[in-house]
Order: C-alpha cells, then sequence, then structure tokens
C-alpha cells in the first residue's frame, strides 16, 4: 500500500471551466500525492462514490458557478452516510464570503478563494489530511 | 518547505537583459529596427485600411465611419430582472444586448432537471421556453437593436425562441441583425459546454448556415470564438491558432454540405480576448485578419470581399481580474479595452471589477461601460486607423505570431481536420500545458500579478457585490409548472417528434425547430429529443 496522499478532484455541478481543477490537480501530483481527476458534472453522490472506490484522504471541489451551497451540504451528508467523516474536504472556487462560515460549519475544511498559490493548497493538504496506515 | 521571496518591488522578470518575454512566454527583444522586418512587402502584407488582406483593418476610414458597438454581456436570475439590466445599459448608451445564460439553458436543461439544482439564474439568466424569452425582450425593438447570445450547443433552440418572438413582434427576419455564439468547437476544446457528439454537433451549425443565408441573411451566424480558449490557458499564438482554425473546419463543413462558400461566409464573425500584453495582443488581432484573409481567398476560393474580411468581437481577459484588491481590475480593463480599439475591433466588451467574486452590479456595469466612452470620446486613439502599423515591434510580433499559427495549422490538418484533433485530445493536451507553466511562472514570481504575487500590501479593500439568491431558481420553476399545464400537450409532442425525424434523416433541423417553440417546447424538451437520436458527449478526463 502506497503512502502517498489520495486526492480525489472533482468538478460537481454544470459548470465546464476546468482550469482550475486541472492545474490543482498536476500540481497536487508534482507535489507527491496521488491524484484522480473525476471529470466534468459529477454529482455528489458519484463523487462520494469515487472517494471510497479509490479510498481517497481528501475530496477537493472546484466550483465557480455559485451551486457550492446545493453541492457541499450533500457530498458531506453523504460522506457521514458512508463512514467517510475522516475524508478532508476542500473547495476551490468563487465562493462568497457571507458563505464561508457556513460551509466551515458543515465540516468544509479548506476554502480557497481566487489568488491562491498552489503551494498553500499543497501545504493545507499535507498538514491536515489524515495520516495514511504505516506512513512516517 | 519553499519559501517565498521578498515581496519588494521588482521589475517583474527574472532577468531584465536576458529573459524578456511575454505574458505567453515569448521571447522578446529589448528593441526592434527596421533589420527586424526586411521580409515585409506593405501591399502584400499590409495593404491600406480597407485593403487585402486587412492587416491594418477592414474599413478604410476605421471608427470614422462606424465606432465599435460598446456590447456589455449580462444577464442573472429571471428573465424580468435581466431586462430591467438591459433597458438600464440602453438608457445609458450601449448600442447592443449581449445576453448571458444561466448553466442549466446553456446545457440544455430544464429548471426541474436534476443538474440544475442550485444552478438556476446563477450565472446567467434562464430561459426554458418562448415565454421566458417574451419576457426577456419585454419592451425592446428586436428590429431596432442588435442582439448578441452567447449559447452554444442549444443555439438553434435558442435562436428560434428570437426569431419566432421577431416574428410576433412584427419585425422582418430580413432585417434583424445580431450574433449567437453557435461555436461548438471549442466547447470541446475549453468550455466543455457540449451535449452532443462533434459530428452531429457541426450539422446543427451547417443546418443554421444554410437556413440564415435563405432566412436570415443579416444575422452573424457563429461568432468563433478564441476568448474561451484564452481563458483556459492558451498562450496569445495558440489563442489566435485555434480559433483561426476552428474557422476554418466550419467553412469546410459547411462547403462539405453543398453550400456556396460566398452564401455563409460574410456571415461568420470572430470573438477573441484582449489579454494584459498589449503589443501581442494588438498583433494578435492585426494577423488574424491577414491570415483569415488568405485561407479564405487562397485555400477556399472564396470570391466575395466581404468573406475575406475578418470581423471581431472582443472582451477583456476575465481570467486576469482579481480578487485581491478589486479596483485595480478597473485599471487592468481600461490598459487591456485599449489594444482591441488600436486594432480596429468591431465590438467591444469590458469586464466590471466585481467579476473575480460575483456576478457585476449595476454601478460596476456602469463604470464598466463608461470605461470604453472614455477610450471612445476622450483619449483620441480612434481618430487614426492602425495607428500602430508599420512600428518594428507590432510587425514582427504580427508576422511571429501569423507564423505561429500556420505551423499549427499544418499539425492540425496532418490530424485530418480539427473534429479530428479534438477526439485526440490535442488542442486541449497544448492548453493545459500551457495553463500549468503560466501558473508556475505565477508561482515563481516570473510573471507579477500586482496584489496578489506581488504588492499585497496595504488594508484589505472590500466592495458590495451582487448576491443572487435561489428566488430566482423557485420562479423558473414555477412559471414551467404554469406553462406546462396551460399548453397544448399534444401539439408539443408532435412538434418534437417531427424534430426526432428530421435529425434521424438529412433535412434541415430550423424548421423543426421552429414549429416546436412555436408550440412552447422547452428548450430541455428539444435538447432532449436529439438527445435521444444522437446521444451525448462525454470527455475523457485528463490531467
Amino acid at each position: 500500500m502506497s503512502h502517498k496522499t489520495r486526492v480525489v478532484i472533482a468538478k460537481p455541478g454544470l459548470d465546464g471551466h476546468d482550469r482550475g481543477a486541472r492545474v490543482i490537480a498536476r500540481a497536487l501530483r508534482d507535489a507527491g500525492m496521488e491524484v484522480i481527476y473525476t471529470g466534468l458534472r459529477q454529482t455528489p453522490e458519484q463523487i462520494v462514490a469515487a472517494a471510497l472506490q479509490e479510498d481517497a484522504d481528501v475530496i477537493g471541489l472546484s466550483i465557480l458557478s455559485g451551486a457550492h451551497m446545493h453541492i457541499c451540504p450533500r457530498v458531506m451528508t453523504l460522506l457521514a452516510e458512508q463512514g467517510l467523516s475522516d475524508v478532508l474536504v476542500v473547495v476551490g472556487g468563487i465562493i462568497p464570503d457571507v458563505d464561508i462560515p457556513k460551509l466551515q460549519e458543515m465540516g468544509v475544511r479548506g476554502i480557497f478563494l481566487p489568488g491562491t498559490p498552489m503551494q498553500d493548497i499543497v501545504n493545507f493538504i499535507e498538514q491536515h489530511a489524515r495520516p495514511r496506515v504505516g506512513a512516517a | 518547505m519553499k519559501t517565498a521571496p521578498p515581496s519588494a518591488p521588482r521589475p517583474g522578470r527574472a532577468d531584465p537583459r536576458g529573459s524578456w518575454t511575454t505574458i505567453s512566454g515569448r521571447p522578446i527583444a529589448p528593441v526592434y529596427t527596421p533589420a527586424d522586418i526586411t521580409g515585409l512587402d506593405y501591399d502584400r502584407d499590409l495593404g491600406n485600411p480597407g485593403q487585402f488582406p486587412y492587416t491594418r483593418g477592414i474599413h478604410a476610414s476605421g471608427y470614422a465611419g462606424k465606432p465599435w458597438t460598446m456590447r456589455q454581456f449580462a444577464g442573472f436570475g429571471t428573465p424580468e430582472e435581466t431586462n430591467a439590466r438591459y433597458r438600464q445599459l440602453l438608457a445609458e448608451g450601449g448600442t447592443g444586448l449581449s445576453v448571458a445564460f444561466d448553466l442549466p439553458t446553456l446545457m440544455g436543461r430544464d429548471p426541474d432537471h436534476v443538474l440544475s439544482l442550485g444552478e438556476v439564474g446563477k450565472c446567467g439568466v434562464n430561459v426554458a421556453s418562448l415565454a421566458d424569452m417574451e419576457a426577456l425582450f419585454r419592451g425592446i425593438d428586436l428590429g431596432a437593436v442588435t442582439t448578441s447570445m452567447t449559447i452554444n450547443s442549444p443555439a438553434p433552440m435558442i435562436f428560434a425562441m428570437y426569431l419566432v418572438l421577431a416574428e410576433r413582434q412584427g419585425a422582418d427576419w430580413r432585417m434583424l441583425s445580431g450574433t449567437i455564439q453557435n461555436d461548438i468547437l471549442k466547447e470541446f476544446i475549453a468550455q466543455k459546454e457540449y451535449i452532443y457528439p462533434p459530428r452531429p454537433s457541426m450539422r446543427l451549425i451547417t443546418d443554421i448556415f444554410s437556413f440564415c443565408a435563405a432566412e436570415v441573411p443579416k444575422w452573424n451566424t457563429i461568432s468563433v470564438s478564441g476568448y474561451h480558449i484564452r481563458e483556459a490557458g492558451a498562450t496569445a499564438a495558440q489563442e489566435l491558432a485555434f480559433t483561426l482554425r476552428d474557422g476554418i473546419e466550419y467553412v469546410q463543413y459547411g462547403i462539405d454540405a453543398g453550400l456556396d462558400v460566398d452564401a455563409f461566409a460574410p456571415r461568420i464573425s470572430f470573438f477573441f480576448n484582449a489579454h494584459s500584453d498589449f503589443f501581442e495582443e494588438i498583433a494578435k488581432y492585426r494577423a488574424a485578419r491577414r491570415i483569415w484573409a488568405r485561407v479564405m481567398r487562397d485555400r477556399f476560393k472564396a470570391q466575395n470581399p466581404r468573406s475575406w474580411q475578418l470581423r471581431f468581437h472582443a472582451q477583456t481577459a476575465g481570467v486576469s481580474l482579481t480578487a485581491q484588491q478589486p479596483y485595480n481590475n478597473v485599471v487592468r480593463t481600461a490598459l487591456q479595452a485599449l489594444a482591441p480599439v488600436l486594432a480596429g475591433g468591431q465590438s467591444l466588451h469590458t469586464n466590471s471589477l466585481d467579476e473575480a467574486l460575483a456576478l457585476p452590479t449595476a454601478e460596476a456595469a456602469t463604470l464598466a461601460l463608461r470605461t470604453q466612452q472614455i477610450i471612445a470620446c476622450e483619449t483620441g486613439v480612434v481618430d487614426v486607423v492602425d495607428p500602430l502599423g508599420g512600428s518594428y515591434f507590432v510587425e514582427t510580433l504580427t508576422r511571429d505570431l501569423e507564423g505561429e499559427a500556420l505551423a499549427y495549422f499544418d499539425t492540425i490538418d496532418r490530424m485530418g481536420g480539427m473534429v479530428e484533433a479534438i477526439e485526440r485530445g490535442y488542442p486541449q493536451k497544448e492548453i493545459a500545458e500551457s495553463a500549468y507553466r503560466f501558473q508556475q511562472a505565477v508561482e515563481q514570481h516570473d510573471k507579477v500579478i500586482v496584489g496578489v504575487n506581488e504588492f499585497g500590501g496595504g488594508s484589505d479593500t472590500t466592495i458590495g457585490t451582487l448576491y443572487i439568491d435561489e428566488t430566482a431558481g423557485a420562479t423558473q420553476l414555477a412559471r414551467l409548472e404554469q406553462l406546462k399545464s396551460t399548453r397544448d400537450a399534444t401539439l408539443v409532442a408532435r412538434s418534437l417528434d417531427r424534430l426526432k425525424e428530421t435529425a434521424t434523416g438529412s433535412g434541415n433541423t430550423m424548421p423543426a425547430l421552429l414549429d416546436a417553440v412555436r408550440a412552447y417546447a422547452t428548450v430541455g424538451e428539444m435538447c432532449d429529443a436529439l438527445r435521444d437520436v444522437w446521444g451525448e458527449y462525454e470527455e475523457i478526463p485528463v490531467i
């Protein structure tokens, strides 16, 4: 079993603007993580199923369309139902200030707004992802 | 852990004498001289404005004859809310309308579809049926305004709604003017708002070419778009190359569908990004005109000079806007807007300062329009056509960008065309590579973004932003339910059956779509009918 942190990067909702998701996926891979990119238009059910199947430590959601207050609660509920509450959930995209505390309250740990350096996201995940069995 | 370099003021390039590059990573020299343009032949390569190959512009008189159209892209919430914004923009001196649709509309889904949850009215206005189209343009005479509609996969359905509304207002289709984006290739390449596989998608486009040539002759049937390709991370040369190669693909498919090139090519328009690297952008637009003129005359043997002339809309670079220090975006946008004006663009959208945070407020949208008006009326830059023509630097950049684009054409031609290149993921991979390289350059401070990776000091500015709540979604759901209970269901079903039949055969889909619209079939129903026949495209995700 690899000791590498396993990250599912997903793009929920109808939006197709995947530049951010793909750049981050590549940055995390270059930082030594195992990255699974789900592709576009994934439902919360598909994302959580991917996380379960891939034994993910982290789920990264890229949301630019304003649908985050519908998508995130659903993802958090499904994770809890699957006993995956220790999976670190982070969101990147355009998130209005007023929604940030609401997302944090439902368990989204990292919220990265436009202009965030890739290295900050790498560092955050390294610090907060659950340690893998056998990892140093 | 890597430590960030100190945040002291610096010129922004690692080695000022050795590695100046444009924002696209193109190396540039400190000075350009006549030696750089010795091969340039004025008559062959430039020509006066209004003369082949139109490098210097398509009109002899530049903006003296006809200023550019100030066309501000707008749409949010319900059709009524957006209608109010349009009336405001027209009252303030905007000269054309530009419709931003929400994601459900762009993806051909009705508000009651599961994937529309939380998306209705968020990124644009929701238009599900002719009833919504009627509300969107209430009090606006479609015979008197020109309207651009940013719609791609469901372009035929939305265009059919516009035509039926115009018909009911008493406007003559033959006099209607405006644009539908209708550019599916860049959706596969960059923005990813596709529904059907490439080949049936191309058929819908050639159906519109031939329908409009006969029925709506002044309509711009396609806006071949580099904007989204650039926003996805392409360099200036890639934007130029992939956009024009898409244009070539559309012309080829039109000819292959049996159309005479001069019957549809004059209604093809283009849409480019106005990014931050000033001279590179100016060179890009000039190179685009030269390449297109030669392609249309020499490759496609078009006879009508209007087929040779590349007309373009430009929009300032959304991707350059920063959430940090948002007022800086006003300055960025003004400088970016200057480039297409100096290069003779036909219409322009300037972004609002708050668009890295949300859709623009009414105040921010007004300021963006004022930015164009200041350029047009106060700076004097509009008085002389192609004022930078002959600049050693600009002509060198124009030639170099042209050369890079032609090299890309060769590669794509060897693959069999753009549809084949897209199916192999070629342009997608090229763009992803450029996007990652640029992000690394920003992280390494090789490229400076003021207020983000340099000059981040000072107090945080917060600005008021537009917050779109869930009421639009609820309103549109209720309206859809009401529509479905009042329209003639038999008529709808019959029109959808006829649409499927047409799609299964080889007839033009537009007449069947117009009948479905008249029966108040919804966008989702019409798109589903074609999904049943053609299936849906699915991209293989790669990183």
